[in-house]
């Protein structure tokens, strides 16, 4: 496909001959009463996304109101949710074997909504660490989760995890004994996975709050351990 | 659903085709041996809905575990790294145990 | 034949593990998408065969959301909920409305 306005790259500048500093406030701030004007050029795939919704729109096939909403709904996501599901299954054996039986209604019995594709949770513990990938395109829990990484949809991470994981986890700082075994979960139909991770040594007695936050987006990934700091 | 066909810890194999068009059994697992896991999902066919049909009735997802050492000659790795993957019934034939 | 986008086992350099907050037009794009799913207008299996036939030159050169926005938009053109024309006009449309915003500052808030 070719045409006039295909960039070739992520960012093109359109030829306005303009910068945003003759708006009078400093560069990289956004304009504060056009919250639409993003830093940087409107590039031909901005254009195509107005386009697109400006179209469904003015059909009235979605609404304003609905963009609004589904987009805070897209930023009330984040590793947070799934970190306050591990410290409570932690903490409460029963809740583990339900959040393992079924991430997605675990999930509502803390008011978290995980949206309607299912989600998996595979338990790590001290003969196995699982992390997980999609090799094919990008599968992630993000209704539940937030958005994914970027490496985690870029080329290296999706080739190489599922044939040298040790390799790959090395590079994210973790170091796993021949013991232990790495499974490598491969997101390939419609529902997703999390890892639950193991409870690390020297938290006992700690709270669901402190145990969460030891719980990081990379460790519900598996590319990571929760780690008692050292301080 | 009729009865399933396969059943956890039995042997198989996914199908060493290669079609064009979208599907969901990644390369590196095809012709190569594992065992089935569990029946994870049920769901409708994504051959058929990436090109605006249903899909219906909907397919059994089988997780099917690959030993590192099957899917790799070269993997260098412990005996027991696995990759374990969701694979479409159609993709999946049954082994002989020992196959 | 191995398709593009189906990478398992491929040989690749390290991983590049910066990251990048999603800009604005990225979360429209994913709210789209979300919308026009939860419509049953379109499905993520289309997505993603959108995806895989924008071609590898597309698929190394885009951006994770121009991928997805392209995929988008060649879906809903395949399944005339949007025409080709009318689609060229509103991208027209939509540069003249940024190029007038960023020429003249409004003093009310945006709708």
């Amino acid at each position: 496909m070719s045409h006039d306005h295909e960039p070739d790259h992520d960012h093109e500048h359109r030829g306005h001959g303009h910068d945003h500093e003759s708006h009078g406030h400093p560069p990289g701030q956004r304009h504060p009463f056009q919250p639409d004007l993003e830093d940087g050029p409107y590039t031909w795939h901005m254009a195509l996304t107005d386009a697109v919704a400006d179209l469904l729109l003015a059909k009235g096939l979605i609404t304003a109101d609905e963009l609004r909403r589904t987009l805070e709904d897209i930023d009330s996501k984040s590793p947070a949710l799934g970190a306050r599901l591990v410290a409570r299954a932690w903490l409460d054996p029963a809740f583990k074997e339900r959040l393992l039986a079924d991430v997605n209604a675990a999930a509502a019995e803390l008011g978290i909504d995980a949206g309607p594709i299912p989600i998996r949770a595979v338990e790590c513990g001290p003969g196995e660490h699982h992390v997980i990938v999609c090799t094919l395109c990008s599968c992630y829990p993000r209704l539940l989760l937030g958005a994914a990484p970027d490496w985690y949809k870029a080329r290296a991470y999706r080739s190489r995890v599922v044939r040298e994981p040790r390799a790959v986890l090395a590079e994210f700082g973790l170091e796993l004994e021949p013991e232990v075994a790495v499974i490598v979960h491969d997101s390939t139909a419609e529902l997703r996975f999390m890892v639950l991770p193991e409870r690390p040594a020297g938290t006992e007695g700690w709270d669901e709050e402190r145990l969460a936050a030891l719980v990081t987006r990379d460790c519900l990934i598996g590319v990571a351990r929760p780690r008692v700091p050292t301080t | 659903m009729t009865r399933p066909r396969f059943r956890p810890g039995q042997p198989v194999r996914v199908k060493a085709l290669f079609p064009p068009g979208h599907c969901r059994t990644p390369f590196y697992t095809r012709g190569k041996r594992g065992r089935i896991l569990d029946l994870v999902d049920v769901e409708p066919d994504p051959e058929e809905r990436a090109y605006g049909r249903p899909g219906l009735p909907p397919l059994p997802v089988w997780r099917v575990v690959f030993a590192q050492h099957e899917l790799w000659p070269d993997y260098r790795g412990p005996a027991r790294d696995q990759v374990v993957v969701g694979i479409f019934e159609p993709w999946l034939e049954p082994l002989e145990d020992g196959g | 034949m191995r398709r593009h986008h189906d990478m398992g086992g491929l040989p690749a350099g390290p991983v590049e593990r910066s990251e990048h907050e999603h800009a604005p037009w990225e979360k429209k794009v994913d709210a789209i998408l979300r919308l026009l799913v939860a419509k049953k207008i379109m499905t993520l299996d289309e997505l993603r065969r959108g995806i895989e036939e924008l071609g590898p030159g597309a698929y190394d050169e885009l951006s994770y959301f121009e991928r997805w926005i392209r995929s988008i938009a060649n879906v809903l053109l395949e399944k005339g909920v949007i025409g080709v024309h009318e689609l060229g006009l509103a991208i027209e449309a939509a540069k003249e409305r940024r190029a007038a915003a960023e020429a003249c500052p409004k003093t009310v808030p945006a709708p």
